[in-house]
């Protein structure tokens, strides 16, 4: 491990560990937080009772399916605007703004439209996370250098072919800051979604112990989430880095 | 494999010791019906300006003809439309005015079969290995394994790039970074290479030295080769014939004949008809660099002798 | 003929515009067509009720609660993220330890965080102003660190070789070359820190916009919803378009 790394796991281990030592030594009321150590066994007892399944299920499985449709949507989707650069320089400040808004407060409509069912939460996914899918594509594609289009010509592509063997790899390291982001954006969108409406999942769970005053389970789900997050963030990095693997200038 | 072909290759027309005529000379940038590769007869090229003023005149009219088998540089000053001029022969650009024949084929708006192109910028797809880059085309093409396998080794080796095969060009120098976007063209077997300041960002050395591989490619393909270069001595050591262009819009101030041996290689620079070859050239290139920096005349130096 | 031209195009682009517009209004309609009054309001009484609402004491108080909230979280969110990018930027091993963290902060899903910051601060305007900093900061502490690493060190030497002092150096090499890609930091950091603050108001205040978009969610007020969500869009997007316009300025010139 680079020394970096070791350093990196130092400090974030002495957060922990001066954290656990403040709500130990009563400087942080027990109240107010609980000592990470306790996190950790309420993530167990969660796990063993069977709640942390029930609970987390659904938001995974519905933050999963949004992820997965808003990189596939948002690819095709920036593809699509780069090669309508008019309407594109309209569209600018509506993408540069987008994220301010908080469109997760339009879930009643969603209800309207698809159902009182999984969708309009899924829906809150796609919408909230396909953008930043759709701005990296953009920045990717502008970022291709243009002699490896004239190679395209060269072997005489088709559009499909271009952007299946020249665009897509070319653009595939910029687009993976737009995945990383889609992924965080699909989770805020869901867990919001769960927290106003929705009457399952984690969201749901811990607005619910929270309004229970169930410190314990409440910040058991918080953690819970808070590491599930890390880790898949990290799962994507290693992608990231494994493409990277030979390929860096 | 056949990669030689008998028609047209120079190496087998010369006299193979010295150059007929020391003193270089003009020669037309025509030539006979029959032998004839790829013909521009009054190409020009107009970029329209971006504030709505009268258009950029780039290029033109320009006529020009390649010979088959035929190695033909360009030199010119920067911004006469050079890297136009290739652009509009590949069918990367299409000329405003003007015809461009292929193989007696028209070309409008698409790279026809038969022509490679090598360009000055790093080409190679860094997503994939030295291999791969090289057997792209073939996969593309649909060749069966064991002839691509077979194509690619040869030109690897060709190329000097055997034992890299498995690396990713990040890995590579410039000069070898440039060899493989060179046998990445080849492998396909184009009739036709035409190179955009193929070593423009390569040290003298280097240069040198791929432009003695140039010529072994060139002998052992016998494909038609135009390249584009900014550099005198590179055009006159390695082409049968030296357009030399004018600053924008770039025409052919005049065409120089070199007469060398087809089996010539970067020594000849030693070789004093090649001083007075380079310095005609030069002689006419001067001029035109001087309007295409933009000075008066008198500033620099006045007229050349 | 080169001004009238330049005119020409702004007036394209103007028209382009309008037409987004026009789309989007469309859409809008034809959306409340489909769904009805139950899920959004049409255009035309989403506006009326806008230009009823803005001006009413019943609203001021809670625009200027939100307003108030974003201006402390944008101060501490610039301030901030500006220091302590700029410091993980000049300090290579710092940057280099903290950057993956950084990163992992910025893709932590922070609404999970509300019951947290409300335990910590109570309801009330600071823990609006924390979640909205909370957003904030990261982007524009990652930015500001790039910008630094992304200073040509030509051009430093090029300094040395001039025998700049320290200040000559950072007034004339360092500040030209950091400022364009810090200010597209802050522009990113602009949107996030409204996205928090709104969010805190929704679930750890009882004033500001995001509090009546919540109160109204909740008493089903499909008017007030469609309302609020379409005035902060207005807001987002005037002020991202020009934060844009001078982000685009700066990079021009690099």
């Amino acid at each position: 491990m680079t020394r970096a790394g070791s350093v990196r796991i130092l400090v974030a281990a002495g957060l922990l560990l001066s954290l656990e030592i403040c709500c130990r030594s009563g400087i942080i009321n027990m109240t107010t937080m609980i000592p990470p150590s306790e996190m950790l066994g309420a993530i167990a007892d969660l796990a063993r009772s069977g709640r942390l399944l029930k609970e987390s299920l659904p938001t995974f499985r519905n933050v999963t399916i949004a992820f997965v449709l808003a990189v596939g949507l948002g690819v095709i989707g920036g593809t699509v605007l780069h090669s309508l650069p008019r309407v594109r320089r309209v569209l600018d400040p509506l993408l540069a703004s987008y994220y301010a808004v908080p469109f997760f407060a339009l879930y009643p409509l969603f209800v309207v439209i698809f159902g009182l069912n999984d969708w309009p939460l899924i829906m809150i996914g796609i919408v909230f996370a396909g953008v930043a899918v759709v701005v990296s594509t953009l920045n990717g594609i502008d970022r291709v250098p243009p002699v490896l289009l004239k190679v395209a010509r060269i072997y005489r592509m088709s559009r499909t072919a271009k952007v299946r063997l020249v665009i897509l790899p070319a653009i595939a390291l910029p687009l993976f800051t737009g995945i990383k982001l889609a992924l965080a954006y699909s989770f805020i969108g869901i867990l919001a979604g769960e927290f106003i409406l929705a009457s399952a999942g984690i969201g749901h769970a811990i607005a619910f112990a929270y309004d229970a005053f169930d410190n314990r389970t409440m910040y058991g789900l918080i953690a819970f989430t808070l590491i599930l997050v890390t880790l898949m963030n990290m799962g994507l990095q290693a992608c990231e880095r494994l493409l990277l693997k030979g390929r860096s200038r | 494999m056949t990669l030689v072909r008998e028609q047209g290759s120079p190496g087998s027309s010369g006299p193979s010791a010295r150059p007929r005529e020391l003193a270089p000379r003009s020669g037309p940038a025509t030539v006979g019906a029959s032998k004839l590769h790829a013909q521009l007869t009054g190409v020009t090229k107009l970029f329209p300006a971006p504030s709505g003023e009268n258009p950029v005149h780039a290029l033109g009219p320009i006529d020009m003809a390649v010979e088959r088998g035929e190695f033909f540089a360009i030199v010119g000053p920067s911004g006469c439309g050079k890297s136009t001029l290739l652009d509009i022969l590949a069918g990367l650009a299409a000329p405003t005015d003007g015809t461009v024949v292929f193989e007696n084929k028209p070309i409008s708006g698409a790279v026809p079969p038969g022509i490679g192109v090598v360009f000055q910028e790093d080409a190679s797809f860094p997503w994939l290995t030295v291999w791969d880059n090289v057997a792209f085309g073939l996969r593309r093409a649909g060749l069966e394994r064991g002839e691509t396998t077979k194509r690619v080794e040869h030109w690897l080796r060709f190329m000097g790039l055997a034992d890299f095969a498995r690396a990713h060009p990040a890995h590579l120098s410039g000069g070898m970074r440039q060899r493989v976007c060179i046998a990445r063209t080849l492998v396909l077997e184009p009739r036709m290479i035409l190179l955009d300041e193929p070593f423009g960002a390569l040290d003298q050395q280097t240069r040198l030295l791929m432009g003695d591989e140039l010529l072994r490619l060139w002998r052992a393909t016998g494909a038609t080769v135009v390249l584009i270069t900014h550099a005198i001595d590179e055009a006159c050591m390695l082409a049968d014939r030296v357009g030399v262009m004018t600053a924008r819009p770039g025409r052919f101030a005049d065409v120089a004949v070199t007469r060398w041996p087809g089996d010539r290689d970067s020594r000849i620079v030693s070789d004093p008809s090649f001083g007075q070859l380079t310095g005609r050239v030069w002689s006419i290139l001067r001029d035109e660099s001087i309007k295409a920096i933009g000075h008066a005349e008198g500033d620099i130096g006045g007229r050349s002798p | 003929m080169t001004q009238s031209t330049a005119a020409v195009g702004k007036s394209r682009r103007l028209q382009d515009f309008a037409l987004l517009v026009a789309c989007i209004l469309a859409a809008w309609q034809a959306l409340y067509m489909i769904v009805g009054d139950v899920a959004i309001t049409s255009p035309v009484t989403t506006l009326g009720y806008a230009i009823e609402l803005l001006p009413s004491s019943d609203f001021r108080p809670h625009l200027a609660a939100s307003l108030t909230a974003f201006g402390n979280a944008l101060l501490i969110s610039y301030a901030g993220g500006v220091l302590l990018g700029l410091t993980l930027g000049f300090h290579r091993f710092s940057g280099e330890v903290a950057e993956p963290m950084l990163g992992a902060l910025y893709s932590l899903p922070k609404i999970a965080l509300y019951p947290i910051i409300l335990q910590i601060f109570g309801l009330g305007l600071s823990a609006k102003v924390a979640f909205g900093a909370l957003h904030g900061v990261i982007p524009v502490a990652l930015f500001s660190m790039n910008a630094v690493r992304g200073i040509n060190p030509m051009h430093l030497r090029t300094a040395r070789v001039l025998r700049l002092s320290s200040i000559e150096t950072v007034r004339t090499i360092v500040a030209p070359a950091i400022i364009p890609e810090i200010v597209t930091g802050l522009r990113v950091g602009f949107s996030l820190t409204l996205l928090g603050v709104l969010i805190g108001e929704m679930f750890a205040s009882q004033h500001g916009m995001g509090f009546l978009l919540i109160n109204a969610i909740n008493l089903h007020d499909v008017k007030m919803i469609t309302t609020l969500i379409f005035v902060l869009f207005l807001f987002a997007t005037v002020t991202s378009a020009i934060l844009l316009a001078i982000d685009r300025r700066l990079h021009v010139r690099v």
